[in-house]
Order: structure tokens, then sequence, then C-alpha cells
């Protein structure tokens, strides 16, 4: 069993807005193992970013409402912290990748020193060798001609080399958990590809633990040990990335796996879920997602679905799991998963036997 | 070099792209070769989906087309009209009568300060397809249903809406003259994956009701695998490889296709750690001056940009491609 990094319980945050109260996450429970990488995934609204955007503490200080639950990192509740001893392990410790590369860079200031400010400010080094440090550090993201390139400013990179200049900051403290806001969004797929590789190459050269939000599977399937499906302010599905792929439990996670097409999907309608999220300000009663599930049951309406034990690593909060539920047949590419999950587990449970009766013949 | 696509048999070719060049700043230091010489034929109701990086030209191309953009060189025909020859406005209000497209950004695309029911109403009226307010009202209110947006909504500002709704208002803009080709230029790409679907299924459904040809421009190649017929790669300005939708995927020939195919992630878990990712070298279409490179057609209705001598080794490359699949 691999040790917690990072632990959050039943985190609720809102905002206030001029329309009144907005509940943006409602009793967001996870936690990070050493090593690991987290995905986190939701469609626009569903309160991904704003939980991890919690870690760090870096919501707008005004109108955020910290209403229940604490972030606990090394055994102290981050969200208690003051804000000096926070600044320590913010960008020190716990770092963060935003999604727009070309917003979340300084454009007045070359790349290598806005490098080397964050190294001076944590590491206490001189400015020369943090500019040296700096290089190195461009280097290491596979920027070419690192030395030159620490003295261009963001603009003289394109989308992709500006995040590599994103992820380069962001590793200068060398932190041990790293937050990867939707980094690729906004490039093309073969960059895109080389940001994940290199995301994933770094991870294993610093041992560090990801925190990985997308709205795309296809990333979440690249880089993910884990995954938690988010929505409407709530986790509703968490497991192995294994699990969530091929032994989705929650209607709205098969919404998702069916509605993004493979390159061969042949079907004559692609499945899609009806409607639209909710609004955050005015919630329905019972579960959010009830009036978009086709698999919507009474009770769906009425009291919001607690989480329901699939496997050790695996919970989804759906009413469908419940021992009185109905059974339901799930869309056929669904089924189609289930199938592989299921060999796939028929093979490990027979290594299981096989070592067994190895032990067995070992006493 | 101009190359003539001979158009295929018993289908009527819609459009007619011939050299098509756009360069911005022409003669001055920041100079762009936006569209490089492409040449395409789309078939009446068919889709065809045009593939690539940003800043590969396939926005320009779409707006070059729609006449958004003045051309540089080259030839545009549509239903055997050359759109440059269209010159006053009159002319131009006929062809986009016939003509539409849907924007990227749902957002950016309709104007805030009016109500839903004007936004539609106001292309109605100057098309002049209606004329008077209870027509154009019931008009609105006809395609708001098409696209499925309730009825009451008409008189609602675009910033009510979420971005789907905002996308299925552009759709419904672009409807409303019942055009029978539409441009649609990244119109997922802001929209979250669950409308996305919705999105696709609109536009597939009004391709059977309607016979509407598409030009379909994305960067998600499986979303353009599924809705396409056939598929154009474009990078830097030129198109690389242009083959119908299943051809494309199962038998790439081109390495930027096959690169771009290998970088796209794949929503199986088990298939995308296997994933590898096959880089690709630009200086492979970037031919020295003098060499002839164009478009040749490797295998039937397959073609793909490649100097004369290339021919036969895609050729080969093509057939042993087959050979595997056997």
């Amino acid at each position: 069993m691999k040790e917690t990094i990072l632990s959050v319980k039943d985190l609720t945050i809102s905002f206030q807005t001029l329309d009144g109260k907005v509940c943006a996450v409602q009793g967001v429970t996870f936690d990070l193992k050493k090593g690991e990488t987290l995905a986190i995934v939701g469609e626009s609204g569903s309160g991904k970013s704003v939980s991890v955007k919690a870690i760090n503490r870096v919501l707008p200080q005004g109108n955020t409402l910290y209403e229940k639950g604490e972030i606990l990192y090394n055994g102290c509740n981050l969200l208690e912290l003051p804000e000096k001893e926070m600044q320590k392990i913010r960008g020190k410790k716990i770092a963060m990748i935003f999604q727009d590369p070309m917003t979340s860079l300084n454009p007045t200031m070359t790349v290598g020193k806005q490098i080397a400010e964050s190294i001076v400010k944590h590491q206490k080094l001189s400015e020369t060798e943090a500019m040296k440090e700096a290089v190195n550090l461009i280097d290491l993201v596979g920027i070419r001609n690192p030395e030159e390139s620490s003295k261009n400013y963001p603009h003289q990179f394109s989308g992709g080399m500006r995040q590599r200049v994103m992820i380069a900051l962001s590793l200068a403290c060398k932190p041990e958990i790293l937050i990867a806001d939707e980094p690729t969004t906004a490039l093309d797929v073969t960059i895109q590809a080389q940001i994940l590789d290199l995301i994933d190459e770094l991870k294993e050269k610093l041992n560090m633990s990801v925190i990985f939000i997308t709205h795309d599977l296809g990333v979440v399937a690249h880089v993910a040990d884990r995954v938690a499906v988010m929505y409407a302010g709530r986790i509703i599905e968490v497991g192995t990335a294994e699990e969530v792929f091929y032994y989705p439990q929650h209607p709205y996670t098969w919404g998702l796996i069916c509605s993004m097409p493979s390159l061969d999907t042949e079907d004559e309608n692609l499945y899609s879920i009806p409607g639209a999220p909710p609004n955050l300000l005015n919630m329905p009663k019972g579960d959010a997602f009830a009036q978009r599930n086709a698999y919507a049951l009474q009770i769906d309406f009425e009291e919001k679905p607690p989480f329901f034990k699939v496997s050790d690593s695996h919970y989804a909060a759906t009413w469908l799991l419940h021992p009185d539920a109905p059974k339901v047949i799930p869309p056929e590419e669904i089924l189609r998963r289930y199938k592989t999950f299921k060999s796939f587990n028929k093979k490990e449970k027979e290594v299981d036997v096989y070592d067994a009766s190895i032990a067995c013949a070992g006493e | 070099m101009t190359q003539v696509l001979p158009a295929q048999e018993n289908r009527e070719v819609v459009l007619k792209i011939r050299g098509l060049k756009k360069v911005f700043n022409p003669g001055k230091k920041g100079e762009v070769r936006a569209i490089d010489n492409i040449s395409f034929d789309i078939y009446k109701g068919e889709t065809l989906g045009l593939v690539g990086e940003s800043g590969s030209g396939k926005s320009t191309t779409g707006r070059s087309i729609i006449k958004l953009e003045s051309i540089t060189s080259g030839e545009v025909t549509y239903k055997g009209q050359d759109i440059s020859k269209l010159n006053n406005k009159q002319e131009v209000l006929k062809f986009r009568k016939s003509m539409q497209m849907i924007f990227q950004d749902p957002f950016a695309s309709l104007n805030p300060r009016i109500p839903v029911k004007t936004i539609i109403g106001d292309a109605l009226r100057l098309h002049k397809i209606c004329s008077t307010d209870a027509e154009v009202t019931q008009r609105v209110n006809e395609l708001l249903d098409i696209v499925g947006i309730n009825r009451s909504y008409a008189n609602r500002y675009p910033t009510e809406f979420s971005g789907g709704q905002c996308q299925r208002i552009g759709i419904a803009r672009a409807l409303c003259v019942q055009p029978d080709f539409i441009i649609a230029d990244e119109c997922l790409s802001a929209l979250d994956v669950s409308i996305q679907a919705q999105i696709v299924n609109l536009l597939i459904k009004l391709r059977k009701e309607r016979a509407i040809t598409y030009l379909f421009i994305a960067h998600d190649l499986s979303m353009v695998k599924y809705i396409s017929d056939r598929i154009a790669v474009m990078k830097d300005g030129k198109i690389l490889e242009l083959a119908d939708a299943d051809e494309l995927y199962n038998r790439p020939l081109h390495p930027y296709t096959i690169s771009l195919l290998s970088a796209s992630p794949l929503t199986d878990l088990h298939k995308e750690k296997q994933r590898k990712r096959i880089d690709y070298d630009t200086s492979t279409h970037k031919y020295p001056e003098g060499t002839v490179a164009g478009m040749y057609e490797i295998l039937p209705g397959h073609w793909v940009y490649c100097s004369a001598a290339e021919v036969l080794k895609y050729q080969q490359q093509a057939l042993s491609a087959s050979d595997m699949g056997n």
C-alpha cells in the first residue's frame, strides 16, 4: 500500500455572487498516493478546477467560502494555515500548471527570469545560480537551445513551447505534488501527446504525485492510475483507471464514455446525454444528474445517492448499486467493456490461484 | 503546378477548388502563406473533413471559400460559378443564401445585445425570406424547433444560454436561408463532451433530412472520422493527404497523417497504454526548389502530396499495407 501524501476530506466550497450563493464543490473526498497520477474528469462547471485550486488556496479571496472539510498535507490542514506558511508550500511543495499558457506567464519578463524568480524565492540561491538552474529546467522540458531560449519572452514561443515553459516553472522547486489543470486543452494533438509524455517522464524522474484535470477521456487513459469523475460539484465515481474505463457503474460515466467516438465507432447515431448540466444556483433536489439520466429511479429525484462500494478501490454514487434497485442494462458499448474487464480479471484470478497453489506446496 | 483531379463518376461536384492560395501581408516582412496551392472537390451531399493543427490553414480555407477572406490566387467554383467574380452585394447575398458557416466560438459569434429572435430574424429579413413580422416569428419558431431550443426562449439574449445552446442558435441562424452547403469551422471544440455528441447528431440529422453538404473543419480526429465521408489532412497550408475516411484511418500513407493518427488519444485504456507516438519530420513535405511536387493519386481516390519520384514508394507502401490487412 502506497503512502497517502494528500487527502481531501468532505471539501465544500461556495462562492458569493450577485445572484446568490453558488455551491461549486459539495463534499469532495479523495486521496492522492505517492507517485501516482489521479485524473479528475468532468465537464466545465463540474467543480474540478475549484477543488484543486483550493488545495493551493489560489481561489479569489473575497468571495470564496470554505464551508466544510479539510485538506491534509503532511498532517496539517492547508485550509487553516496562515498565508505566510502557505507561501512556503505553494509552488515549492505543491505546484500547478494552468490551462492557458499565454495568460499564466508574465509577458514582460523573459522566461528564464520568471523561472529563476521562483528558485530565488524558494531555494535561496543567488540570481546567477538560479539562472543556471532555470536553463537546466528549460533543457529538461525539451526546449531547444535552452541558453538562448531563456532570454526570450513568452510571446516568442508557440503554444506548446509556452506550456513547456509553464511546466519548467512549476518544476523549479522539485515539488512533491504537481497539479495540472487542463494543461493540454489549448494544444494540438501532436503537441498534446508530447506534453503528456513529458509530464509522465518527469513524474517518474522526480517521483512526483500528479493530479491531472481534464475533460478528455483519451487523455485520462494515457496518464491516469486512478480516475475520479465529477458532476455538478460532486465526485460521482472513483476507481482505478481500469475500473472506471472497463467497469463503470454510474450512468453519467457511461454517457461520457459512449459520447466520445473512438476511431472505429460505426454506429448510426452517437450516444449523447440529453440536456445540459444543472445550474449550480438552484440545484435540483436529489441526484443532480437525475434529469438527464435515462436510468433514473424514483429515488434519484428525492434523495442524493451515497457512495456504494464496488471494490476496495472503486466507489460510485448511484442508487443503481443499491441491493433493492432494479437491474438495468447499460448501453452496448459499456457491456462490451464489461466483457473486457471480466476477461482481464479472470486472467488475474488465475494467476492468484496459481500463486496460492505454490504457496500451499511450499508449506 | 496545377493538378487536375478527375471527377469521380456519377457524382456531382458542388465545390471545385483549384490552386487556391492565400498570402497574408504579401511582400512584407510578416508574409504568411496561409494556404499554399491547394486543390480539391466536394461532391454533392458528402461531408468532407478537414483536419490539421492550428496554423495549418484549415480555417482560412473555410473562410476563403465563403468569401470572408479574399483569395490571393486560384479558383473557387461553387455550382459552376467562380466566386471570386461575385463583386456586388446582391450577388454575394445570393451566394451566401446557398452557403453558410457555423463558427468556432458560440459566444463570440452571436451579438450579445440582441435577443435570439432578432439574431435569427435579421438574417431572414436580410435575405428577404420573410417580410412581415408574423412570418418572421413563425419561421424563427420553426428553426428553434429544428435545433431543439424551446420556443419560449426566443426573447432571451445569448448570455442567458449555455455554450451548447448558443451553438444550436448559431446552427439555426445558418439554417434559416435553407443552405445546401455548410462550413462548420471547429464548431465542437468549445463545447463539453456530452454536448458535442448532441451537436454532431443534430448535424447528421440535418444532413439526412436536407441533403446538406458539409465542409467539417476540426482537429479532433475521432469526431472527424465519425462524421466525414472523406478527409483531407492539412499542414503548413498544403493538403498532404486526401482519401475516404475509412481508407485514411486504415491505410494512412503520408508520414504526417501517420504521425497525427498516432498522437490522437484513444478512449480504450489498454489500446491507449500501448499506443506508440510517431514523430513527424516537417522537412518531409518541403521539397528543394525545382522539384515538382503535387497531389498524386496513389490508389483510386487516395491522394498524397509528394514528388513524382516518390509516387512509386507510396504505391508500394499502400500495397504492403493492404497485404498486412489481409
